[in-house]
């Protein structure tokens, strides 16, 4: 017995083990937590399980049974998986540095405590926006104001592959789509960084300031680099979320099927996997649903690896 | 309550003008100072020569918000040598120091009035920027904060790296080593200098940070309880370099530890306050053999015979 009782205590009891010595309440909770977590992980392979046995034999499927006239899976695929990236990509560089600024406007730069408080809230309020109002706004608001600044991209940095090519007259571009969705990811990311921006510790701070830093000279030396990883982290869980953003680019997005194109103020743009399968499930049936499934399949892998490199990031964050 | 305003600033200049320009490195230094990355904005208001960095203060109060945390101190400085503040918690000996470099103003709610004179400039004059009284007055804190995200050549060089400031390699190098050497660490890390800032020891950090507030040629080292995070040996090595630093710079130090005030400040200031919630007040303050010897004030011999209540 001796050496188990000189043995260091885990900070927890593990639970599998050690009956806790409680009543039926005890075991109740127990029983309740297991379960969750149980059901968590059940609901996750259940869901790869659909996927993969509805939509992965979709991806040998010939003409015919394929949505969109397509001859094959993967020409359908690619373009698609292409548009996903391709509007998070803009949706990203829209939203890094307002959100990194946000940010910092309700941590460091905010001139009381209770300013941050209230810039927190009105970033949450905007997390609480429904996707479809963003959709609507997107199109009704954003869409035509933008349309006379692609003319004048087009008609001064047309040498750009970006602003190449006649720009949109409705204004439904992969650049529009990409602000709305920029807009959507920017209250995930500004929450992130706000929070590693909170974590400095107020001695690297002081130690700048005492240098002979101003303001920016000392987020810039003490902030950003003790959270440069809480920024990556941010963007990579923002990208995972406007990975999947379904509703406000189906509504925004002019979208071509197999186009790609880094164009992003021309009438033809590059679908998103995600407003595809919702605009083209209505008018599919039998196998060409099944597809569409499989399109989910390529989706949810990508996600999946967006989601395992930003927790890869944080958790390296926090182990510093 | 009496403010004894040190009349014998004499006495301990006596003590520390004993080596000029010993060190060789001087030469390329004062070239550096000369460029102009060295000159921070706002430098022109001080004299271009090594100024003797004495410091005024004059009837300064510190509030935090409404709260009156040190009442009407009145003390001067004497410039290269070491003035310790000690006294009971809460005195307010650390929130004076803050204010000598306007650090206290990175506190919300906390303002100082009355004036504090360096070589004769008001430091809150309208017009005076906090961040060039900064960079005349370096400070190094309780616990040490190297930048962990940096090399201990960066961390030396910091001062001039958030500026944006690039000096010519070679200029760099002699100020990482002149400025390591100053701080009695060069020889410890000279083979690692790649290595992060936060790998030393607590002590070494110290004294990392102590380089780092040199490497910026300041008139004045504040020093707010330096020591109270390390074991007694590294201790000793900083209280070592602390006399050594009295020879280029002011160096104003708070400390708890009586025995170390009177081992290395030539001038002790001492502060107490009436009980918990009251002001902090200048009780004596005058050279240190005098003060630890024959205190004018009661309360000062109270407490350094560690009789205080």
């Amino acid at each position: 017995m001796a050496p188990v009782l000189a043995a260091p205590k885990p900070a927890l009891p593990p639970t599998g083990d050690t009956p806790g010595g409680g009543g039926a309440g005890e075991r109740a909770f127990s029983w309740g937590v297991r379960s969750a977590a149980i059901a968590v992980a059940a609901i996750l392979v259940g869901v790869l399980a659909f996927l993969t046995i509805r939509g992965g034999p979709s991806m040998f499927a010939g003409a015919g049974d394929l949505p969109a006239r397509a001859t094959s899976f993967f020409q359908l695929a690619g373009p698609l998986a292409f548009g996903s990236l391709w509007v998070a990509a803009i949706a990203l560089a829209f939203a890094t540095l307002p959100a990194v600024g946000v940010a910092l406007a309700a941590t460091v730069y905010a001139p009381s405590p209770r300013f941050g408080r209230f810039l927190g809230a009105v970033l949450d309020l905007l997390a609480a926006v429904p996707s479809v109002v963003f959709g609507l706004w997107g199109l009704m608001v954003l869409a035509p104001l933008m349309t006379p600044v692609y003319g004048w991209l087009h008609d001064h940095l047309a040498f750009l592959p970006f602003f190449s090519g006649e720009p949109s007259v409705t204004g439904r571009t992969a650049l529009t789509a990409g602000m709305v969705v920029g807009v959507m990811i920017l209250p995930i990311m500004a929450a992130i960084c706000r929070e590693s921006f909170a974590l400095t510790p107020p001695a690297l701070m002081e130690a700048a300031t005492a240098l002979g830093a101003t303001r920016w000279e000392m987020v810039r030396t003490a902030v950003l680099p003790t959270a440069r990883s809480g920024i990556v982290a941010g963007g990579m869980l923002a990208l995972g979320r406007a990975l999947g953003e379904t509703m406000a680019v189906a509504m925004v997005l002019s979208a071509t099927p197999f186009l790609i194109s880094f164009n992003v103020i021309s009438p033809e743009n590059p679908a998103t996997i995600a407003a595809f399968i919702a605009s083209a499930f209505p008018e599919s049936a039998g196998r060409q649903v099944d597809a569409l499934i499989g399109l989910g399949l390529v989706l949810f892998a990508i996600s999946l690896l967006a989601s395992i490199a930003g927790r890869r990031v944080a958790r390296k964050a926090v182990a510093r | 309550m009496t403010a004894t305003i040190p009349s014998a600033a004499g006495g301990a200049a006596a003590r520390v003008h004993t080596s000029p320009a010993a060190d060789p490195l001087d030469g390329p230094l004062a070239a550096l100072a000369a460029a102009p990355w060295a000159a921070p904005g706002g430098a022109a208001a001080w004299p271009a020569t090594p100024a003797p960095g004495s410091i005024s203060i004059r009837a300064v109060s510190c509030f935090y918000g409404s709260h009156l945390a040190v009442a009407d101190v009145s003390l001067e400085i004497p410039g290269r040598a070491v003035t310790a503040f000690i006294g009971p918690s809460g005195c307010g000996k650390s929130t004076l120091l803050r204010s000598i470099n306007r650090m206290h103003e990175f506190i919300p709610g906390a303002r100082a009035h009355g004036t504090i004179e360096l070589d004769g400039v008001d430091l809150n004059a309208k017009g005076v920027d906090p961040v060039a009284v900064r960079s005349k007055i370096g400070m190094v804190f309780q616990k040490p904060n190297p930048f962990p995200a940096m090399s201990i050549r960066d961390n030396v060089l910091a001062g001039l790296i958030i500026r944006g400031e690039r000096p010519p390699r070679a200029a760099a190098d002699d100020l990482v080593e002149k400025s390591l050497r100053r701080a009695h660490l060069w020889e410890e890390v000279k083979d690692r200098l790649k290595k992060p800032g936060d790998s030393l020891s607590g002590g070494q950090q110290q004294r990392l940070c102590i380089a780092r507030a040199v490497a910026v040629e300041p008139h004045v080292v504040l020093m707010d309880e330096p020591c109270s995070a390390l074991d007694p040996i590294s201790t000793l090595a900083i209280e070592e370099l602390m006399r050594d630093l009295a020879r280029d710079y002011t160096v104003v130090v708070v400390t708890h530890n009586m025995a170390q005030a009177n081992r290395i400040s030539d001038v002790t200031a001492f502060f107490s306050l009436a009980k918990a919630g009251q002001p902090g007040r200048l009780v004596e303050s005058g050279p240190t053999a005098d003060l630890f010897t024959a205190p004018q004030v009661a309360a000062t011999r109270d407490y350094i015979e560690g009789r205080f209540g």
